[in-house]
């Protein structure tokens, strides 16, 4: 049996990086008695998968494990008994059941949504007129950036992969595309946005809070990666 | 136990803002939180311990001892225990631009806030981080200098059986096994703070508890050629020597059922049993082997108890068993078969300790491991049978090259060999006796595994160290040789390896040179070595056991302006009757038997271990272990 399970991780475990969150959740796996399914060979593996690894230094409400189970108890259950091991900053927020065939949460990803804030002290000197000057800078037909790779450098325009952006109480709340293909780190828009405006902003001056992920419907409208497994 | 109901207090605060955080390298490092680690409500607390392995995380979460107590402490009512480390290089600097003060894990809290600074001293080369952890946490380095605003700094492990190099930055040093006087000095601490004792009177009434030694009550003098005359307290009423701390039982004492799990990756990266402390062996090169007898076993039953209780409260994947040679645990076929069977179908690796080569150690070894992909490890540590003799290192050629062949017939085509150079008497015969003993054992492979069964060839490792005489050996009279010397040694051998007919399978490698004998300076030095260890710090000397970060220049720098010479302390040759500067430490193995132990060293005679007979070590008169096992 496919499980999804969604999780939060705030306060400290930010700084945890993707990897280490993997064997975290072996363990606590382990730690809470779930009969998971293992590979074969000298040192078997859980049948584990993450959907988009979250940047280090970010908080999230809505972080994605798919595992492969072999009891039958109720999601209830699974997501008391994996509450009862974790550590302060992570919690379980629901556990589904993934209907046979449905793609994992990392290649179902199309977008998500996330909430940008300043760190304290390290705000823009005019919020009104920083706030305005995004939205417009947002709304423009297109925005080209410069994305660098370890091999090349070339221009793109993130236009398209920004669904929506909007400010409330000093934040930006962003829904863009994410995914293997075109993922846009939300933090790119308001770099993008400063470097044309000529703001210059302390390092690391942003809180990237993710609060859900979607993958696309037939139809083209989005769906939670928690909506796409059932209740069991 | 009480305490880890408290958990659910609001988020913690950590003592480093996003900002550094985001800058430094693995910023989990710095922010506690791990699973098991203990964080207990302060309010019901009215003794804090902060317990330091002075290296970096990733070495220091990897210690079983700091484990132990931390768990130890941490069942003591009213006790909270919790974690330090080195800060990283990148921290450091960071910590001392902004004036942040060195923290503790759990709390988050400034070091300096705490009423005990445990440091575990596990090798010479950490002495320097010491010296940061003092410095960072705003406590005087000198513990003359310090008041009740500081922490009572204490040391303890391997290192404090010579402890006269960091005496002066020491309020105590704790000798011997930690789980027998802690609850003592603790009762004696909280009554020196309700009465309002001043701190001088605490640590005096401290040292004269058994196993602690207050290094500020004695008073040391040498002779006019600079060698150690003697050590005398200066206060009626406290100890001329200071007897080892040891627990008689190991079933009846406790053992951490929940490890903490650190977040990343760490060295010993797995649920760990320690099976056993001591070793009947008597390696005559090897301190842990004398300090820690006699040997004592836990039982069976308690090892399968703890082992279960462990790996449902980790969630670990892997398993190892811990001491100094497993292969002489007298259940060890039962142990091991007992974990594989419970274990390791379901989802846990059983890792197995080096253990001596034998038809068990290699049948339960294909069991548990891959075996194209592990190699099998040897410690001749000596090229010949003459030097091995000398060191008392019982393994023979023969018993090596059968093991190979084993080893070979069941399929793997790895082999490390482990070696020390600059033995004491060691001839060119002894030194080229590496590269041919590592041939030999590649020959063996071609002789014993048929051509079509080959799966290309074997590699043979062989890695030598250069040997450090240690306090409590029979070897601590030996004379070391200068830097130059060991580097010559090392070439001979390297180039020795070249011309073995075998040499495509052959690989040496040696340790650097500079870092031993530093090493040797420490583990035989006396108190005017502190004032070197503080200079070389003062010059930026940190991590020293990191390769990268070791500065010999700055280190000999540093003798010079001390107007030390480190060659008295490695290449002066000792008389056997020279009093030493740790002659006061009572380990239970008589300085007569290390004298008999030297004499038949240079004999090239051997002394069987504990279980064929008993050599009079001393360490009788502890009441337990080996020495008084039934000899059926």
């Amino acid at each position: 049996m496919k499980i999804r399970v969604k999780f939060s991780k705030i306060g400290a475990v930010r700084f945890i990086g993707h990897l280490d969150v993997m064997r975290y959740f072996q363990k606590a796996v382990r730690r809470a008695g779930i009969a998971v399914r293992y590979t074969e060979g000298y040192s078997p593996h859980q049948v584990m998968s993450f959907a988009a690894p979250l940047g280090l230094g970010d908080t999230s409400e809505c972080e994605y494990m798919d595992i492969d189970v072999e009891m039958s108890i109720s999601g209830e259950e699974m997501k008391r008994r994996l509450n009862e091991v974790m550590v302060e900053g992570i919690e379980v927020l629901s556990c589904r059941c993934l209907p046979k065939g449905r793609q994992n949460a990392m290649a179902a990803m199309a977008a998500a949504d996330y909430r940008l804030s300043f760190q304290e002290g390290c705000g823009p000197e005019n919020p009104n007129l920083f706030f305005a000057g995004l939205l417009q800078f947002a709304g423009q037909e297109e925005i080209r950036i410069v994305k660098k790779t370890k091999k090349s450098e070339k221009e793109v325009n993130i236009r398209p992969l920004i669904y929506s952006l909007d400010v409330r109480d000093s934040r930006i709340f962003c829904r863009v595309s994410a995914g293997s293909v075109d993922h846009l780190k939300p933090e790119r828009i308001v770099e993008a946005y400063c470097e044309k405006a000529g703001i210059s902003l302390p390092p690391f001056a942003l809180i990237v809070h993710r609060m859900e992920l979607y993958a696309k419907k037939e139809d083209g409208s989005l769906i939670s990666l928690e909506d796409l497994g059932e209740i069991f | 136990m009480e305490s880890q109901d408290s958990t659910a207090r609001k988020v913690r605060k950590l003592a480093l803002n996003d900002n550094i955080l985001m800058r430094v390298e693995k910023p989990a490092r710095y922010i506690g939180g791990e699973v098991n680690a203990v964080m207990k409500d302060l309010s019901q607390v009215d003794v804090r311990f902060a317990m330091c392995f002075p290296d970096v995380y990733e070495v220091g979460m990897s210690h079983l001892g700091i484990q132990i107590l931390y768990d130890f402490f941490n069942r003591m009512k009213g006790v909270a225990c919790e974690r330090v480390y080195s800060p990283w290089p990148d921290l450091d600097r960071i910590l001392r631009e902004q004036k942040i003060p060195l923290f503790a894990l759990e709390s988050q809290d400034p070091v300096k806030d705490f009423d005990f600074l445990g440091i575990t001293i596990q090798y010479e080369m950490c002495y320097t981080n010491i010296l940061q952890i003092l410095d960072l946490s705003g406590i005087p380095l000198s513990a003359s200098e310090r008041s009740w605003e500081d922490p009572v700094v204490i040391g303890g492990g391997p290192c404090t059986y010579n402890p006269e190099p960091l005496a002066e930055f020491f309020d105590l040093f704790y000798i011997g096994e930690g789980e027998t006087r802690y609850p003592e000095l603790l009762t004696l601490y909280r009554k020196a703070r309700s009465e309002g004792w001043s701190r001088r009177d605490f640590l005096r009434a401290a040292g004269c508890l058994p196993g602690i030694y207050a290094p500020m009550f004695y008073e040391v003098s040498y002779h006019e050629d600079g060698t150690f005359r003697e050590m005398r307290p200066m206060e009626s009423g406290m100890p001329a020597r200071i007897r080892k701390e040891i627990v008689t039982d190991l079933n009846e004492v406790s053992y951490p059922e929940k490890p903490i799990v650190p977040f990343i990756k760490i060295i010993q990266d797995r649920a760990t049993l320690e099976i056993m402390r001591g070793c009947i062996r008597g390696c005559r090169f090897c301190q842990a082997g004398a300090v820690y007898r006699p040997v004592r076993e836990r039982s069976l039953d308690f090892l399968k108890e703890k082992a279960r209780r462990i790996l449902e409260n980790t969630g670990y994947e892997e398993i190892t068993l811990s001491s100094l040679s497993s292969s002489d645990y007298t259940q060890l076929p039962e142990l091991v078969n007992h974990l594989i069977e419970e274990y390791q179908g379901k989802g846990v690796n059983i890792s197995l300790p080096s253990l001596r080569i034998d038809a068990f150690s290699l049948s339960v070894m294909s069991k548990v491991q891959d075996i194209k992909k592990s190699s099998l490890t040897f410690a001749p540590e000596a090229g010949t049978q003459r030097m091995r003799n000398v060191i008392n290192k019982g393994l023979t050629e023969e018993d090596i090259l059968t093991g190979a062949a084993r080893a070979f017939q069941g399929g793997w085509n790895k082999v490390k060999l482990y070696f020390m150079l600059g033995l004491p008497g060691e001839t060119e015969e002894d030194m080229r006796g590496i590269p041919r003993l590592a041939n030999e054992v590649a020959r063996v492979y071609y002789d014993t595994v048929p051509k079509e069964e080959r799966r290309g060839r074997c590699t043979v490792t062989a890695s030598s160290s250069f040997f450090i005489p240690k306090p409590f050996t029979g070897l601590q009279w030996a004379v070391m040789y200068p830097k130059e010397e060991y580097i010559r040694r090392a070439h001979l051998v390297k180039d020795a390896f070249r011309e073995q007919l075998n040499f495509k399978s052959l690989q040496y490698q040696y340790h650097e040179a500079d870092v031993s004998v530093l090493e040797g300076v420490f583990a035989r030095g006396d108190r005017r070595i502190s004032r070197v260890i503080r200079a070389a710090y003062r010059k930026g000397c940190l991590f020293d056991a990191w390769g990268e970060y070791y500065d010999d220049e700055k280190w000999q720098s540093a003798f010079r302006e001390c107007g030390i010479d480190p060659d008295f302390y490695t290449i002066r040759e000792r008389d056997l009757d020279e009093a030493f500067p740790w002659d006061f430490i009572d380990t239970g193995v008589t300085k007569e038997f290390f004298k008999r132990e030297w004499r038949r060293a240079m004999a090239g005679e051997l002394t069987p271990n504990c279980r064929v007979s008993c050599s009079g070590c001393g360490a009788k008169s502890f009441g337990g272990g080996v020495c008084f096992e039934d000899p059926s």
